[in-house]
């Protein structure tokens, strides 16, 4: 089975509307290519990917899994936050990344603070890929 | 004069209302963490019946459930709410984890199908809370981005938040993980099954809402 992972940068995304946004991450997702977004959605456009996503669950599409890195933890000096929450309300968020993958590719997506874990399905046995922050 | 003396009017009775602390509560969490449970819990302390029915598959509730004029006391003060029971959030449904749990296809299918539609209205509901109880099952893995999402959208929209971790009546509970992962938030620990630290749970709620 082919694994696609497809990097898609933030400004193939900045300037479409939520909808935009939404209709071509699920799009690619249901390609079956797993999706690295750099930057992430607004917490909104997240439930409305979920929402979305609901809508065209069928037999052959059962959803999706989601998981949002984002480093802004490590921003504690307030002027550096507030230097990239200027730069963010101008350009949109890029820091971190997001991945979206279709839940008959992608397993499970786990994360803790300073690691994500990718489980894929594979048809004979489950096989694990790690990426590290 | 008479338009007057009806804001007057209309101002006192309004006010009178409005110190009698009715609010819309959801209980919202991805599937299979105990919402309707706690949702029974309340209702029968409270009120004597219960909300739902719960089951250990997952997507038991597929529908919006509310309850009316529930009202919990402490001491001298009262507080009343409609309690919202919503069905999990999740980001997949397939029909066949529902046979592997020993349903026959079409009726695994018929609940994937109201699952989908459960996961949208309770999205939708979001816009109509004032407060929100987020229940999260205490043995699982706390940074689930369902978790992250539902939270990130009530902080979005401003609404006061209460976590609580449940299933502590259970060995692989971890309510430490849980605190950790989400340290700007009061974290409830409780067995809603077992009814466990219902207490401090009704204690909270006041706090939070009163």
């Amino acid at each position: 089975m082919d694994l696609t992972l497809q990097f898609v940068p933030y400004a193939e995304i900045s300037g479409l509307s939520s909808v935009g946004r939404i209709r071509k991450l699920l799009k690619l997702a249901k390609e079956g290519n797993i999706v690295l977004l750099e930057g992430r959605l607004r917490k909104e456009e997240e439930a409305e990917l979920i929402k979305t996503t609901m809508e065209e669950i069928n037999e052959d599409f059962q959803g999706i899994e989601l998981g949002v890195v984002y480093p802004d933890k490590t921003a504690t000096d307030f002027l550096q936050r507030m230097k990239s929450g200027v730069i963010n309300l101008m350009m949109g968020d890029r820091t971190g990344f997001t991945i979206v993958g279709p839940a008959s590719i992608v397993k499970e997506i786990r994360r803790d603070p300073n690691k994500i874990q990718l489980l894929t399905k594979a048809p004979q046995k489950l096989s694990k890929k790690k990426a590290h922050k | 004069m008479f338009g007057f003396f009806q804001d007057v009017m209309s101002g006192l009775i309004g006010g009178l209302f409005r110190s009698r602390k009715k609010v819309k509560l959801g209980l919202y969490g991805p599937p299979n963490g105990g919402k309707t449970t706690l949702a029974n819990r309340i209702c029968s302390d409270w009120l004597g019946e219960e909300m739902g029915s719960v089951s250990p598959i997952a997507h038991e509730t597929r529908e919006v459930q509310m309850k009316d004029q529930v009202t919990i006391k402490s001491g001298r003060k009262e507080l009343s709410f409609s309690l919202v029971d919503t069905p999990g959030i999740a980001t997949k449904i397939d029909y066949e984890d529902f046979m592997k749990k020993g349903m026959k296809e079409g009726e695994a299918k018929i609940r994937a199908k109201e699952a989908t539609k459960g996961v949208i209205d309770a999205i939708k509901w979001l816009d109509d809370m004032d407060t929100v109880v987020v229940v999260l099952d205490s043995t699982k893995d706390p940074y689930s981005q369902v978790n992250i999402t539902i939270i990130g959208n009530l902080v979005a929209r401003n609404i006061p938040i209460l976590i609580v971790g449940n299933k502590t009546d259970l060995r692989k509970a971890d309510l430490k993980k849980l605190e950790a992962a989400f340290p700007q938030y009061q974290v409830i620990g409780m067995s809603a099954k077992e009814g466990t630290n219902l207490d401090q749970f009704y204690h909270s709620l006041f706090e939070l809402i009163g």
